[in-house]
C-alpha cells in the first residue's frame, strides 16, 4: 500500500465520506472503519474519520485490529453554542504503518457521554479522567471517573468555552 | 544492599475480598491464559484491565479489604497506606503517591496529579498564536525548545507555511541540546535519588554549558521561547558555532566519566537492574514512549519514523534494549546523548553550507519582521503592528504535529476556526503517559525501589499538569 502522505498522487484536501473512501481506498483504517464511518477527510495530510459516539468502542476495536495499536490520547473541542457541541477526538498511531489517524465523535451538550475505551487501550485511564475533568464528558464504562487537575469540589468545568478564561469571581 | 531477588509475597488472609487489582496476589500458573476483551491472548502480559494504574480511592478502599481489626492479629500481616509527596525530593516535582504497603512491599499505588496544573490549555484559547509560545515554554520546562518547535510544527501545518532548511537545521541542533541538557537533569536526579550525590554536580557542570548556549541564541537560559512560529525568533550570534562544537568535542568525554562513577558502582548496579521491569506490550498497552518504551524492546522513534523538521537527513542510531528495566532505560538515555552529539555536529554541518540563506519562511504577515527591517522600512513597520496589535488569521481546520522530546512523543493538537486565536490548544505530554505505567512497574517491589522507578521514567510534573 502506498502511503498518502509521501504519494504525491493523493490529493491536498478531501472532504466527505464517499470522497475519502474512493480516494483512498487502500488506507487500511479507511477499509477497517468503513462500516463506521459517519464523515471523513483528508486534510493536511490527516486523515480524520467521524464516527457516531454509540460505535467508539466498535471503531477503536476496528481501528486496533486494522494495525493502528498505539493510542496517543484523547481530547474534546467544545463548539458552544452548536449542536452537537463536543468534538471527541481520538489521535492513534500505527507504529507498523507510521500512520496516525484521528477518530472523532461528536457528542451532545445535554447529556454529555461517550463509551469508555480503557478496555481497549488502558492508556485512555488518564486521558479520559482528563477530559471529564475538563469538559465535564462521562465515560461510562470507565473504571473510576474522577477529576484529575482540579479538586474534586470545583465547579464547573474548565476548558468548555461557557466557563471564562479568568475563572469565576 | 541488593533487590536481585524479589521479595516473597506478603501473606494476605485468604479468606479476605480479592481485590480488584488482582496482580498482587501471583497469577495461578494452572488459570487460563489471560486475554483482553476481544479474546485475543495477550502473551506476557496481565489483564488489559489490570493495567490500569488505580484511583487514590481505589488504593485506600482496597486497603480496607486487607486491614484487620486493630489487636487481633500479628502486625505481619497488616498492610499500611502511605502518603508520599507531593513535596518529596524523589517525587521530582509536585507529584504525591498514595502507597499501600505491606511491610515495605508495594501492594498497589496511585498518583494524585494536578498540583501543577495552569490551565495552560485555556489560557491558550484567549491569546493570538504567537503569544502561545512563551507558554509552551511552561509545560514540559525541561525542554522549552521542543515544546516550541512542537507548537510551531503544527501551527504551520494549519498554515501551510514552508521553513527554510536553515531554521529547520538550526531547530533540529536545537532540540538535540535540549535532549542533552534534559537527559543531564535526569541523569543528575536520578543519580541522587539513588545516593549517589557527585554525578549531580557535574551533569549540572554541562548543563550550565548548554544553557549558556541557549542564553547567547536565545537571550533566555531556560524559556527560550526561541522557536516561533514561521522558523526562529533571531539571527544565532556569530560566533555560537564554534561554540557549540567545542562543547560537543568535550562532551563524549564528560559521558564517560559519568559512567565511570557509575557503570560498575555496586550500589548503582543493585538499585537498577532487574528494578521495575515493563514488558514492551505493557508498554504500549499503557500508552508509554521515548526512552522507557526503548528500554522495554519496542523500536519506535518519531525522528526516525516520522521525520519532521529534516531529521530524515540525519544519519543515527535509535538505542533500543529488550530488559525494559531501569537499568536499561539507563543505559538507553547514556546512548542517546552519544547519538545527539552526532546529529548536533551533522546539523552544525548542514548550517555551515547554509551560511546566508533566508532563516525564517517568506511570510511577513506571519513572522515578525527584525528591528532593522522594522525601524526603516513603512511595509515592514505596518506588518509588525498588525501581527502584534491583531495576530493573524490561520485557516480553520485541525492539525496535530508530533516530535520525539527528550521524554518520549510530544503531541500538539491545535483546532482552528479561521481568526486569530487558536480555538483549541492540546498537548500530549508523554511524561503523562509514562506516569501511567508506574503502578505496573512498582507493585511487589519496596518503596526504594518506586524511587529509582520514578527516576527512571523521567518525568517534569509541568508537562503532566499543564
Amino acid at each position: 500500500m502506498a502511503d498518502p502522505i509521501t504519494n504525491p498522487a493523493t490529493p491536498d484536501a478531501i472532504f466527505g465520506k464517499q470522497a475519502v473512501c474512493e480516494a483512498l481506498a487502500d488506507h487500511a483504517a479507511v477499509i477497517g472503519l468503513k462500516e463506521l464511518i459517519l464523515d471523513a477527510k483528508w486534510d493536511r495530510k490527516e486523515l480524520t474519520l467521524t464516527v457516531a459516539p454509540e460505535n467508539i468502542r466498535a471503531a477503536a476495536q476496528a481501528a486496533k485490529d486494522a494495525g493502528y495499536n498505539f493510542f496517543e490520547d484523547v481530547t474534546a473541542v467544545d463548539w458552544y453554542p452548536a449542536e452537537p457541541r463536543f468534538q471527541v477526538a481520538y489521535s492513534i498511531l500505527s507504529m507498523g504503518l507510521k500512520q496516525r489517524i484521528r477518530i472523532n465523535a461528536r457528542v451532545s451538550g445535554d447529556d454529555p457521554r461517550i463509551d469508555s475505551i480503557t478496555s481497549i487501550w488502558p492508556a485512555a485511564n488518564f486521558y479520559e479522567r482528563e477530559v471529564f475533568d475538563l469538559f465535564g464528558i462521562h465515560f461510562p464504562g470507565h473504571p473510576r471517573l474522577t477529576r484529575i487537575m482540579m479538586p474534586d469540589n470545583w465547579n464547573g468545568h474548565p476548558l468548555r468555552k461557557d466557563y471564562p478564561v479568568e475563572g469565576y469571581r | 544492599m541488593s533487590n536481585s531477588t524479589l521479595p516473597d509475597p506478603p501473606l494476605l488472609d485468604s479468606t479476605a475480598e480479592a481485590p480488584r487489582h488482582t496482580a498482587y496476589n501471583a497469577p495461578a500458573a494452572d488459570s487460563a491464559p489471560v486475554t483482553d476483551t476481544t479474546g485475543a491472548t495477550l502473551a506476557g502480559f496481565r489483564n488489559a484491565e489490570d493495567l490500569i494504574i488505580p484511583g487514590v480511592e481505589d488504593v485506600v478502599e482496597e486497603s480496607t479489604s486487607h486491614h484487620h481489626p486493630h489487636g487481633s492479629d500479628p502486625v505481619t500481616s497488616q498492610t499500611m497506606v502511605l502518603n508520599m509527596g507531593p513535596q518529596h525530593p524523589s517525587t521530582h516535582g509536585v507529584l504525591r503517591l498514595v502507597l499501600e504497603v505491606d511491610g515495605e512491599t508495594v501492594i498497589s499505588l496511585a498518583p494524585d496529579i494536578g498540583y501543577l496544573h495552569t490551565g495552560i490549555e485555556k489560557t491558550a484559547e484567549a491569546k493570538f498564536y504567537s503569544q502561545v509560545t512563551p507558554l509552551t515554554d511552561r509545560i514540559d520546562y525541561i525542554c522549552p525548545m521542543t515544546n516550541n518547535t512542537a507548537y510551531a510544527l503544527a501551527v504551520e501545518k494549519l498554515l501551510g507555511l514552508e521553513i527554510p532548511e536553515r531554521s529547520q537545521y538550526l531547530r533540529v541542533l536545537l532540540n538535540e541540546l535540549t535532549r542533552i541538557q534534559s537527559h543531564l537533569v535526569w541523569l543528575g536526579t536520578h543519580a541522587m535519588d539513588i545516593g549517589a550525590l557527585t554525578v549531580f554536580l557535574y551533569c549540572f557542570r554541562e548543563r550550565e554549558d548548554i544553557l549558556r548556549i541557549f542564553e547567547a541564541i536565545s537571550g533566555q537560559r531556560m524559556m527560550s521561547s526561541y522557536i516561533r512560529i514561521g522558523g526562529v525568533a533571531l539571527e544565532p550570534p556569530a560566533d555560537i558555532y564554534d561554540r557549540i562544537r567545542k562543547f560537543l568535542n568535550a562532551f563524549p568525554k564528560h559521558i564517560e566519566e559519568y559512567e565511570g562513577l557509575l557503570n560498575a558502582n555496586p550500589i548503582w548496579i543493585g538499585r537498577l537492574k532487574g528494578v521495575g521491569v515493563l514488558s514492551g506490550e505493557e508498554a504500549i498497552a499503557l500508552g508509554v514512549t521515548g526512552p522507557p518504551l526503548r528500554a522495554s524492546g519496542v523500536d519506535w522513534d518519531v525522528r526516525r519514523d516520522m521525520p519532521y523538521s529534516g531529521y530524515d537527513k540525519f544519519k543515527f542510531n535509535v538505542p533500543v534494549s529488550k530488559d525494559g528495566d531501569v537499568w536499561a532505560r539507563y543505559i538507553v538515555r547514556m546512548q542517546e546523548m552519544r547519538e545527539s552529539v552526532s546529529i548536533c555536529h551533522q546539523a552544525l554541518d548542514f548550517l555551515a553550507t547554509l551560511r546566508d540563506t533566508r532563516l525564517n519562511a517568506d511570510a511577513p504577515k506571519i513572522v515578525l519582521p527584525d528591528r532593522e527591517q522594522m525601524k526603516t522600512q513603512m511595509e515592514s513597520l505596518i506588518h509588525h503592528f498588525k501581527i502584534v496589535t491583531e495576530g493573524f488569521q490561520v485557516p480553520a481546520g485541525e492539525a496535530t504535529s508530533s516530535v520525539e522530546a527528550p521524554h518520549g512523543m510530544m503531541n500538539y493538537y491545535v483546532v482552528s476556526d479561521g481568526t486569530a486565536k487558536p480555538y483549541r490548544v492540546h498537548m500530549r505530554n508523554a511524561d503523562f503517559a509514562n506516569l501511567q505505567a508506574l503502578e505496573t512497574m512498582c507493585k511487589g517491589r519496596l518503596i526504594a525501589d518506586v524511587v529509582a522507578v520514578i527516576g527512571s521514567i523521567d518525568i517534569v510534573l509541568g508537562a503532566i499538569d499543564r
